[in-house]
């Protein structure tokens, strides 16, 4: 069969809903991208760290002198040289503080104790082998349960006597946080008067984004101009800025970050990782530039994980299956430092939107954080701050729930949602959910995949003693952070800038305070402004990355771009055609009420044949403006969206297992997503295949495990497992279109839904292939030998 | 060492160590299309062409061991101006995102497609298992290496998407 | 990662080899297709002092049939066995294999002799190489010898290859008419190790009784295992499902495996048995006997 391309030519005016083929990947096919490894400057040093062999010790000794013996080595630095510069703890996006090199002591495995700088990377490599360092082990903190034990061992000396930290009081030097939200006394009694409860625990396991691009950085100290150029893969280059200049003193106009072309993301390049700041003191001591560009095994021992969350919940429902209330306790392990990149109000980021898709009337959620002898984190991975837990959580706890209840899950689901009426809709903790159809989506769904064929086929071979089985999630994310009122980083409020500047000519250069790691901005973004002004797509340039040239913003993670930046975009153009619709009113001779916006051009009010055009708007903004206006045809605007948007999704998925091996076999998977107003829907179904993978590989294979010294387990490829081409599955995806009232053009984002939404409808996939046999519940990731473990105890066996 | 290969076409002497990783040697002649995305061999983003029929991943090979072979990359694919069918491919079925594995992706499909030139899609994606992207969920980039296939086999000036 | 510094060798021919083998002895690591001693180098976990290249050696590349053998030499890489119709169509067992080591770029590059040589208590030739009674062929400085592949194969990333030797090529008998084999693989991905894997190759005799069976187990002990109780139990009888059984059980008790991230013991120990069963099921549907 031919394959067909749909996709069209990135030519002409081509707004939304248009599946234009990518304007950026001119570049990227024949491999002229600029990756943050391509950039070569002159006079470059090469840095590597020196890592600790241990998860918790004293460090006695670092000895350098072998190290600067060899040919090409420049410098060493330790955590010693840091504090000279005031630079060997930095302050961490969440209201802690880390080491940068480490001070007296390590706390994970792999963390790094020596920076080595060197005229070529195979000397650096070199010196930081050489580097001599004496340990005295001390006793290791691995299980978070186990942290705030009385008899603990005491991680964080530096603060152990503060029993108050940024997000309130600690009971423990190894207590973090406690963080809770809805009415616990309300909801315990709800629980009490329920027909029918549910307990579960379960763990999301940390996990890691790994985009195949490391993070790297180079700094480049130009002790001339005093100005300091910093080119680092960052998903967040304004706030990288901010941080630098509040950490290293440098006033804030002297530092321009430049974030090249990301190679993957997914949340991983949000934090300042101690590698940066070697990188950049590295270049303002040694007055040269420094190149750092990060080995898979730092990527994975040492900078953002994700998840690692343990939770346990309480369902009450009456006998028939509505929902009456949930109570939620939650364990998060935060390794060493508390460095996750959640909003500062947020502690536990927006895991409170737990209740889902369903209208609980009654919950409560408490969150505590501990430390422990891990790498620090809890980054945002591919997910809206921790709403791939409280999807994961829900998700799961409503097919435990209905197996308690004997009832299908797609019915408990129909009959539970949030109904089309109730929005906008103010959940039991606090959220007010803009727009959704939960019900038509998942009705969708199941009608795409014959869920009720595939329920006939489930029995009839059941009967037979072969597993097959059905997992649905109907998942509610909650993504855009977000409006100024609640969210800030670091105090910095969470909104995002565009920036529109349309040419004599009728081209435009548009920039944004977000940073794309492929999710295709510079060609949505051309959409966008297509759309609003009638400009050709192909002659608007956009530009994302360069802190000297674009307007400030927060960046781009946790589906925000599409909801904030993606509004600012709207209504900067919107103000530009505002501005253009008075200089077409005098080009057209008319008063600017006569001048109405018709098929992408001004026309005189019940004239069709009376038009001008943008081009020609814009010729005229600069050679013949309209007396007493300010000539110019450019804008910046700065978007605070009034709300979170919310975008939901419906996806079932049928696995089959072998009773051999334990295998399990993902036969089909549907998903249907409701994103809102589609921008490009190539680049959405692209994103969407993108995230499932993600969740497929959450769900069977990805997890980052410690032994019980606190050994990093998964520290590179051939432990911490992506699945490859063959393992994973062929995607069926579908849309139904629920517009965000409140968003300039209605759209919700949507890179991460599939991370979010698919773990739960895997996981209860294979649960409900064995659920016969008494499952009820079964951790990620499901190994052949977790399925084999229920396979042999039911005495099921098969060659 | 002094070394002597063919990339892309044209001769090249270069000074490296024998421990040089051939990925570096190609990158520091400039060609940096080619990339690394880990130390254990296991993600593919570095793969080229070795004598054209063969791929490789570059980070597991000496450049000293490339002395007298032919090296081809993804710089070396388009003809002038004229896209290879797989980059054309790629970019007509949104075959990539960040473009970070793109490069190796399309030299694997490269050699996947001399060796079978009419793969079915559980061949192609069997066939690019030692690649690894993080973003598409690889099934673009299946539609695109059909896409690339019926181009190749088409007789040249016909439409691919017809 | 970059591999700490070494000397670099790159004999034209096989003498020129083992001169610089003879000559550096312990230090000197022979260099094939790189694709496990790379990787050990770039994490420093190797750090040969010289290598020598074999790649560019003459007439080591080829596969022929010899004297009832298939010959591999030394730079026969896993693609050449993999593409090889000649193979698929006759060799069921090692085209199996071929297919599943690593992943398909790095098959590339592998070499069978060299994963012999490097034998890793995972490889999947070892395995292949047992069930099939394979044999290598050594050169060094006392001369040539041929070595079965039990005796050749000795410890955990240990063989019979002395210091100053190299091995030249592995000979697989070549199957007649009635016989087949299977190689059944678990991996938690493509380019893992295997969880644990059996290889299997069945001679018939005319009356449809099993004359000869060989089982190799590999990732479920310290090196790659004969099941020779197995290949007893299958001798001289008429394969039936019973009897698959109770060959596949010697697989699991024999098999000592550490448990790690891909499963616990008792796991590799029974998908030891469960992969030894599906592969004799493989091997004689190929030749047309169903057992159900
Ligand atoms: C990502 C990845 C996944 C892999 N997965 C698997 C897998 O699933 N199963 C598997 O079996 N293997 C696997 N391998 C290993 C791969 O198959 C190896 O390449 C192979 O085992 C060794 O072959 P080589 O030719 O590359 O040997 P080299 O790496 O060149 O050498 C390996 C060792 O053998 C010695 N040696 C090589 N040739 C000779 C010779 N002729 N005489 C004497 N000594 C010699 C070398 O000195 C060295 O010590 C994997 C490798 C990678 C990179
Ligand atoms: S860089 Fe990962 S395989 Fe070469
Ligand atoms: S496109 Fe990003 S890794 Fe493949």
């Amino acid at each position: 069969m031919a394959v067909q391309t749909p996709n069209l030519e990135p030519k002409g005016i081509q707004g939304l809903g248009k599946a234009i083929k990518r304007k950026e990947d001119a570049r990227f096919i024949v491999g002229k991208g600029n990756y943050l490894d391509d950039i070569n400057l002159p006079g470059m040093l090469y840095m590597a760290l020196v890592h600790s062999p241990y998860a918790h010790a004293k460090i006695l000794n670092i000895d350098t002198s072998e190290a600067l013996k060899i040919p090409g080595v420049k410098a060493v630095i330790t955590a010693k040289d840091l504090a000279a510069a005031g630079l060997s703890w930095i302050p961490t996006l969440a209201g802690d503080k880390q080491m940068v090199l480490a001070d007296g002591k390590v706390l994970y495995q792999h963390q790094e104790v020596a920076a080595v700088y060197a005229e070529t990377r195979q000397a650096a490599a070199d010196g930081a082998a050489a580097v001599q360092v004496e340990y005295e082990p001390l006793p290791v903190v691995v299980d978070p349960y186990k942290a705030t034990a009385p008899d603990a061992p005491v991680l964080r000396e530096d603060i152990k006597d503060q029993m108050s930290g940024a997000h309130g009081p600690r009971r423990h030097p190894n207590h973090i946080w406690t963080w809770e939200v809805g009415s616990k006394d309300e909801t315990e009694k709800a629980l009490a008067q329920s027909e029918v409860r549910i307990k579960q625990h379960m763990v999301y396991p940390r996990s890691h984004p790994a985009p195949l691009e490391p993070c790297g950085c180079i700094g480049d100290m130009n002790k001339a101009t005093g100005r300091l150029t910093v080119y680092m893969t960052t998903q967040a280059p304004h706030a990288i800025r901010t941080v630098l200049s509040l950490v290293t003193k440098i006033p804030e106009n002297n530092i321009r970050v430049i974030s090249p072309d990301i190679g993957g993301g997914f949340g991983n390049k949000v934090p300042v990782y101690p590698g940066y700041v070697c990188a950049i003191v590295g270049s303002i001591v040694l007055g040269a530039p420094v190149k750092w560009v990060e080995t898979r095994t730092e990527n994975l021992t040492t900078t953002g994980f994700a998840r690692d969350f343990h939770m346990d919940i309480e369902i009450g429902a009456t006998k028939d299956g509505k929902v009456t209330a949930m109570k939620v306790y939650t364990l998060a392990d935060h390794g060493a430092f508390d460095a996750a990149a959640d909003p500062s109000k947020y502690p536990a980021g927006l895991f409170s939107i737990c209740t889902g898709s369903y209208d609980f009337q009654k919950a409560y959620a408490q969150v505590e954080a501990v430390y422990t002898n891990k790498a620090p984190g809890g980054v945002a991975y591919r997910c809206s701050f921790r709403v791939t837990e409280a999807s994961y959580l829900i998700e799961r706890s409503m097919d435990v729930l209905a197996h308690e209840l004997k009832m299908d899950p797609a019915e408990l689901r129909l009959k539970n949602f949030i109904q089309p009426h109730q929005f906008p809709y103010p959940s039991a903790l606090g959220w007010t959910y803009d727009s959704g159809d939960y019900e038509k989506t998942l009705k969708v769904a199941l009608e795409r995949i014959g869920y009720h064929e595939l329920r006939k086929e489930q029995a009839e071979k059941r009967a037979r003693g072969e597993l097959m089985g059905i997992g649905i999630s109907t998942f509610t994310e909650i993504v855009g952070a977000g409006p100024s009122k609640d969210f800030d980083i670091l105090g910095i409020k969470m909104f995002d800038g565009a920036e529109i500047r349309v040419h004599p000519t009728g081209s435009a250069i548009v920039r944004a305070g977000t940073r794309h790691q492929g999710q295709g901005h510079e060609t949505t973004w051309a959409q966008i402004v297509s759309e609003e002004l009638g400009l050709d797509v192909d002659k608007i340039i956009v530009e994302e990355g360069d802190t000297d040239t674009a307007p400030y913003g927060l960046g781009t993670y946790a589906s925000r771009s599409t909801p904030t930046a993606g509004g600012a975009m709207a209504l900067a153009a919107r103000r530009i055609r505002e501005k253009a619709k008075k200089i077409a009113a005098h080009l057209l001779e008319v008063s600017e009420n006569d001048v109405e916006w018709v098929d992408k051009k001004f026309q005189v009010k019940g004239v069709p044949g009376k038009s001008v055009t943008m081009n020609e708007v814009a010729f005229a903004a600069y050679t013949n403006p309209p007396p007493g206006l300010e000539p110019g045809l450019e804008t910046t605007y700065y978007y605070d969206p009034p709300n979170l948007t919310f975008p939901h999704g419906a996806y079932v998925c049928v696995v089959d297992i072998d009773k051999g091996t334990g295998e399990v076999k993902v036969r089909r998977f549907v998903a249907i997503d409701d994103c809102g107003t589609i921008i490009n829907p190539m680049i959405v179904e692209g994103q969407v295949h993108g995230g499932l993978t993600e969740g497929f590989a959450m769900a069977f294979m990805q997890e980052i495990a410690f032994d019980e010294q606190g050994n990093h387990l998964a520290s590179n490829f051939t432990d911490y497992l992506l699945p490859t081409a063959l393992e994973t599955p062929k995607w069926e995806t579908g849309h139904t279109v629920t517009p965000s009232p409140h968003h300039p053009i209605g759209a919700k984002g949507v890179g991460e839904s599939p991370t979010v939404g698919s773990p739960a409808a895997f996981v209860n996939a294979v649960v409900d292939a064995l659920a016969h046999l008494g499952v009820r519940h079964i951790d990620m990731p499901i190994t052949r030998e977790k399925v084999w473990r229920v396979l042999r105890s039911a005495g099921i066996d098969a060659f | 060492m002094e070394i002597t290969l063919k990339i892309n076409g044209s001769e090249k002497k270069l000074s490296v160590e024998p421990r040089t990783l051939l990925v570096h040697a190609i990158r520091d002649a400039g060609l940096t299309g080619t990339h690394i995305g880990c130390d254990s061999s296991s993600c593919g983003v570095c793969t080229v062409v070795l004598d054209g029929k063969t791929a490789v991943k570059s980070c597991t090979m000496f450049a000293v061991q490339a002395e007298g072979h032919e090296i081809t990359t993804i710089e070396g694919m388009a003809q002038g101006d004229k896209l290879h069918p797989l980059q054309q491919a790629f970019h007509d079925q949104h075959g990539l995102q960040c473009g970070y594995c793109t490069p190796g992706m399309i030299m694997a499909a490269h050699v996947l497609l001399q060796h079978n030139p009419n793969p079915t899609e559980e061949e192609i994606r069997f066939g690019l298992s030692g690649n690894l992207c993080r973003c598409t969920g690889y099934q673009n980039i299946v539609k695109a290496v059909q896409q690339a296939a019926q181009m190749l086999q088409q007789p040249a000036g016909a439409a691919a998407d017809d | 990662m970059i591999p700490a510094a070494f000397e670099y060798k790159r004999p034209m021919s096989l003498e020129e080899a083992l001169s610089h083998l003879a000559q550096y002895g312990a230090d000197a690591r022979v260099l094939a297709g790189g694709q496990s001693l790379i990787p050990a180098m770039r994490y420093r976990l190797a750090q040969p002092a010289v290598l020598v290249d074999i790649n560019k050696l003459p007439n080591l590349g080829y596969m022929k049939e010899e004297n009832g053998m298939l010959c591999l030499g030394a730079l026969v890489r896993d693609t050449d066995v993999e593409f090889s119709p000649e193979i698929r169509s006759r060799y069921h067992l090692i085209s199996d294999v071929s297919m599943v080591v690593a992943d398909p770029i790095v098959r590339f590059r592998a070499t069978v002799v060299g994963s012999l040589c490097h034998n890793d208590p995972s490889g999947d030739w070892a395995a292949a190489a047992i069930a099939a009674r394979a044999q290598m062929a050594i050169q060094g400085p006392g001369g040539a010898r041929v070595e079965p592949i039990d005796r050749f194969l000795v410890d955990s990333f240990a063989t019979s290859i002395g210091e100053g030797e190299m091995a030249v090529e592995v000979r697989f008998p070549v199957p007649n008419a009635l016989t087949s084999g299977a190689y059944e693989k678990i991996e938690r991905k493509v380019g893992d190790y295997a969880t644990a894997a059996a290889a299997v190759q069945v001679e018939l005799n005319p009356d449809g009784t099993i004359k000869e069976a060989g089982i190799g187990i590999t990732a479920v002990a310290h090196m790659a295992l004969r099941v020779e109780e197995a290949e007893k139990i299958l001798r001289g009888q008429k394969p039936t499902l019973e009897l698959i059984r109770a060959a596949a059980e010697e697989a699991r008790k024999i098999a000592n495996p550490n448990p790690d991230a891909r499963g616990s013991a008792e796991y590799k120990k029974d998908m030891a048995r469960v992969l030894v069963g599906r592969g004799l099921i493989k091997a004689l549907k190929r030749l047309n006997v169903v057992v159900a």
